[in-house]
Order: C-alpha cells, then sequence, then structure tokens
C-alpha cells in the first residue's frame, strides 16, 4: 500500500505527520474502522490534497486531525511534535478547518465581530479590535462587514468569514474540507484565489479536501486518492495531469472530470 | 425539427412585498422538444424557478404569468389544480435539489416510491414494491430491500439523491424536470444517474430539463444549452458549441472554472456588468 513515500524534493521540514492513523466509529460489535492505516506528511507550505467519493474517509481525516473526532490511533506530529489525545490551547493555534458549508458553519445569531473575536479573547490576543478589521480586509471584505449578521451575506461572503475566522488565530497549518463545493463557479474561483494568495503571503499549509479534480489540480502539488477508508493512490499533480493514475478508481474520477460519456 | 413537447412564451415570476417587487424569472421564452435541453446559470438566476414555475409549483407571494405555457398540445395554464395533479408526476415530473428536504421524513423510503407509482397506475401493492425495487436497482443502489424500508434519516445524502429520482422515474413521465440533480452525488454515482437519464430521452423520447451550474457537464450531456443570468436568457446554443459562446457572462463562467490540463496561477473572476441585466431576453426556441 503506498504511504508516505513521497518522491518530492524535501529540503522544507515537515509541517504535518500522519502516521498510521486510523479513526473509529462507534462501539462492540457496531465498531466500524472509517479510516483504516492512513499515512500523509506535508511539508512547511505544501499544499496536499485528499479526494475521493463520499465515505471514503477523506473529511475524517481532518476532522482527526482538527480533535473534532477523538477515537483515533496512530501518531498525528505537527512540525515535528507529536500531539496528544488532549489537545492543548497552543495546537489549537497551529491548525485551523475551513469547513465546507458556509451556510452551516458560521452561528446564525452571532455577528460577524463575534465570530471572529471570540477564538481571539480565549486565545488572550491583544488589539483584538485591529486585528478583526485586519482579517476583515485581508479576506477582501472590508470593515463594513463587521457588523453584520450571516443571513446578511451571500454564500461566498460567508466562506470568505470562514476563512477569517481560521486566520484569526495565525495558523501555519489550514484543514480546508470542500471549501467551494457549495458555491457557484465565479464565487469558486474568487475564494480560489484567495486561498492561493493567502498561502503565498503567510506561508501556510494546506491539506485541502475535494471531490473535483480540477479544484485539486489548481490548488495542490501532491494528491492522494482515498477509498474506503484507504490511500489508494498518492501521486503528483503531473502523473494526474497526464492522465496516468495506476488505480482504477482514480482514473474513474478522472474521466468523470472531463464530463460524461453516454455507455460504450 | 422535432415537435415542441414543451412550450413557453413571456415567462414572469414576480415575488411581490409590500416594499417592492423582485422578478426572479423576466419573460424568457423557449420550447423542449424531445430531447436534452440544459438550463445553466449562477444561484439567483432564476433557473429553478423557470423549472417549478411549468409545474406550478411556486407558493405565496410568487406569482407566474406568461403568454403561453403549452405541454404535449395542452395549456397547463387553464387547468384547475385537480387536472393539474395529473399531470405533476404522470406527465412532467421533478427532481429536487436536496433530498433532505424534498423526501417526507416520516414515511419510509419504499412506501414513497410505490406511492408515486400507485397514484398515477393501477398496480398493486406487491406490484408496486417488486417496481420500486427494481428502480432502486436501476439507480444502483446496493442492497434495495433494505433501503426500501428505511426512513430518509437513516440514508446517505448521495443515496437520497438516488431515490428521489427513482421516485421521480418510475411513474414514467414525458418531461422530467431535473434540478441540479447530481450535484450531491459522487462522480461514478452522477455517471450513472446520467447515463438513466439518458436512456429514458433516448429510447421512451422523454424530454429533460437539465438545471444545473456544472458547465462540463452540461455541455457534455445536453443537446441544447439555455444560459440564464439575473432572471433573463442571455444566450443560447448548442451544447457541443458552449466552448465558443459569446456572450460575456458564458465566456466568464467559463474561464472562471480551473482546468486540469492548463495550470494557472489565478483563475479569471467573472467582471460583470450591469448591462447584462438589462437586455432583452433571447428565445430559446428549437
Amino acid at each position: 500500500m503506498p504511504s508516505s513515500n513521497n518522491t518530492m524534493l524535501k529540503q522544507e521540514p515537515i509541517a504535518l505527520d500522519i502516521q498510521h492513523l486510523n479513526v473509529y466509529f462507534g462501539e462492540g460489535h457496531e465498531k466500524f474502522r472509517a479510516v483504516k492505516d492512513v499515512s500523509i506528511s506535508v511539508a512547511a507550505g505544501g499544499s496536499y490534497g485528499l479526494v475521493g467519493e463520499s465515505g471514503s474517509g477523506k473529511s475524517t481525516v481532518l476532522r482527526a486531525v482538527s480533535g473534532l473526532v477523538p477515537s483515533w490511533d496512530g501518531t498525528v506530529a505537527v512540525n515535528g511534535e507529536p500531539i496528544s489525545k488532549k489537545r492543548e490551547m497552543s495546537y489549537c493555534r497551529t491548525i485551523q478547518m475551513v469547513f465546507q458549508d458556509p451556510y452551516a458553519s458560521l452561528h446564525p445569531r452571532h455577528s460577524i465581530d463575534r465570530t471572529l473575536s471570540e477564538p481571539l479573547r480565549l486565545h488572550k490576543f491583544d488589539n483584538i479590535d485591529d486585528r478583526v478589521n485586519q482579517a476583515l480586509v485581508d479576506v477582501g471584505l472590508g470593515r463594513s462587514f463587521r457588523f453584520r449578521y450571516p443571513h446578511q451575506l451571500s454564500g461566498g461572503q460567508r466562506q470568505r468569514v470562514a476563512i477569517a475566522r481560521a486566520l484569526m488565530l495565525e495558523p501555519d497549518i489550514l484543514l480546508l474540507d470542500e471549501p467551494t463545493s457549495a458555491l457557484d463557479v465565479s464565487v469558486q474561483a474568487e475564494i480560489l484565489n484567495l486561498l492561493s494568495d493567502i498561502r503565498k503571503t503567510r506561508q501556510l499549509t494546506y491539506i485541502l479536501v475535494t471531490h473535483d479534480l480540477a479544484v485539486v489540480a489548481h490548488m495542490c502539488d501532491e494528491i492522494a486518492v482515498m477509498s474506503h477508508g484507504e490511500i489508494v493512490e498518492v501521486m503528483d499533480v503531473e502523473t494526474m495531469r497526464d492522465s496516468k493514475p495506476q488505480h482504477e478508481y482514480t482514473r474513474e474520477l478522472l474521466e468523470a472530470s472531463e464530463g460524461y460519456q453516454p455507455e460504450a | 425539427m422535432s415537435k415542441a413537447l414543451l412550450e413557453v412564451e413571456d415567462l414572469w415570476v414576480r415575488f411581490a412585498s409590500k416594499k417592492r417587487v423582485v422578478e426572479a424569472v423576466r419573460g424568457i421564452s423557449f420550447s423542449v422538444g424531445r430531447e436534452r435541453v440544459g438550463i445553466v446559470g449562477e444561484s439567483g438566476s432564476g433557473k429553478s424557478m423557470t423549472g417549478r414555475s411549468i409545474l406550478r409549483l411556486i407558493r405565496h407571494p410568487g406569482q407566474v404569468e406568461a403568454k403561453k405555457i403549452h405541454f404535449d398540445g395542452q395549456d397547463l395554464q387553464a387547468l384547475s389544480e385537480k387536472e393539474m395533479r395529473d399531470v405533476r408526476g404522470h406527465k412532467i415530473s421533478l427532481v429536487m435539489q436536496d433530498p433532505k428536504f424534498s423526501l417526507n421524513p416520516v414515511m419510509k423510503v419504499g412506501d414513497q416510491i410505490s406511492e408515486a407509482y400507485r397514484v398515477h397506475t393501477n398496480a398493486s401493492k406487491t406490484e408496486a414494491k417488486e417496481r420500486s425495487i427494481e428502480m432502486l436497482n436501476a439507480v444502483q443502489i446496493r442492497n434495495p430491500e433494505r433501503v426500501y424500508d428505511s426512513y430518509p434519516h437513516e440514508v446517505s445524502g448521495g443515496m437520497g439523491q438516488r431515490i428521489m429520482i427513482a421516485m421521480m422515474l418510475i411513474p414514467e413521465p414525458d418531461l422530467l424536470i431535473a434540478d441540479e440533480p447530481t450535484s450531491a452525488l459522487d462522480v461514478t454515482v452522477q455517471r450513472r444517474v446520467l447515463q438513466i437519464m439518458d436512456k429514458l430521452v433516448q429510447e421512451r423520447g422523454m424530454g429533460l430539463i437539465f438545471i444545473s451550474h456544472d458547465l462540463n457537464l452540461v455541455a457534455s450531456f445536453c443537446d441544447r444549452v439555455i444560459i440564464m443570468y439575473g432572471g433573463r436568457i442571455v444566450e443560447t446554443c448548442r451544447a457541443d458549441e458552449l466552448q465558443n459562446a459569446k456572450h460575456p457572462y458564458t465566456r466568464g463562467l467559463l474561464n472562471a472554472l480551473p482546468d486540469i490540463h492548463k495550470p494557472k496561477d489565478q483563475l479569471s473572476v467573472l467582471e460583470r456588468d450591469p448591462k447584462w441585466i438589462e437586455d432583452p431576453s433571447v428565445d430559446a426556441f428549437l
């Protein structure tokens, strides 16, 4: 099984190293292994794509790393330091997540100001006022959005707020769980551009989960394909572009991204 | 030129509030034959409203107005609500986008599918069950007997979508309006669902209105494309010529798509021209 035998040049230190990750749901007879022996390592400043069909465990990997699913084993190391089951406050600062559905991931009764300043207060940051304003400017919204509520924003604007929230704590690693799948293509282009710019200016490390191969090819250098909880193939973006993937499921994904082909 | 199954002329959908009137669809005219017509556009372009207004599914305070909505020679606007119920499902059926809101949460999946069949045919319960399981099989649901006895919350989103499609196809409609039917599905399942619809168009001569925001998919799947913006049709063309579309809006949408084979640093962002809203609607007849 392919694991972390990355062929990429690795001068950069490893930002996120996941080894033999297993995630379980349920108890006793019902116990289900949703993620099976997944190993991924991402260099600092790198962008890693996870693709696969729904139920393949790709989002679960992110949720385990971010601490949203407690029932996992294996090792996860961030900047060389293995993390414990109980998350330290400092860990939360280094790794942040952007969720799939901007209509569901923002608290409907909290103003944008409250959404963005809450993590700052929890982590005892100073200059909260300036930081919130700056964050809104950085994601291209501007200060005027600060005291609005999510229902007053469009999907793309909400996703910008979600990205701003993830950036509030100045993390090193961003976990992106299908950040554009709920958005129109024109808005998707804006959000993807924003994410690329932020990665460049802040030297962030991304893990991007998606089922859209074109998005992954645009954003990532290296791609892992998951199926039924396992990584079935790891390849770089060139291999994918040349349509040379080894695994059948990857080929199917590629074919589908070309559009519809009638039954032969 | 094949005969048009559905003819719509000067269709308006308005939502009036105390302060102002929002026009969701603004005077569009089109027709659909026994073919696959794609309607593309962003959220808010009026594409879903177009589909719903044909079946008179726009609720108060929405108002539908048209010079003509004819289906198979029948004037749909002249029908009573009771007669309309016979059209829905049996003659024209609608696959909605979100299975979470479109399936009855307190009714078993199988009962919902059989009901759809029994309302329009004189089939017995056992026969309806057999047909339903057959249909679930056709939309590639593994273990259809188990799914037949499940409630909607017990199935995944993708499965729910396939259940909806099974339910809409079982009365064998003449026209299927599919509102983003595959956007929640995995690519492999998506392909299967498209094949089922394709087969129905080819073999039974069903008409299909395929509402989607996925340009690549529409270009490869449909025969004709209608591009909507701000409640109007800005352009219409043959699906295989979508890549050569002329309208700046269509071009903008096409350019905003990331392409596996043509990597670029920045995706181009759609610049909207206020003039597009004002331009007259283009007729999209057969």
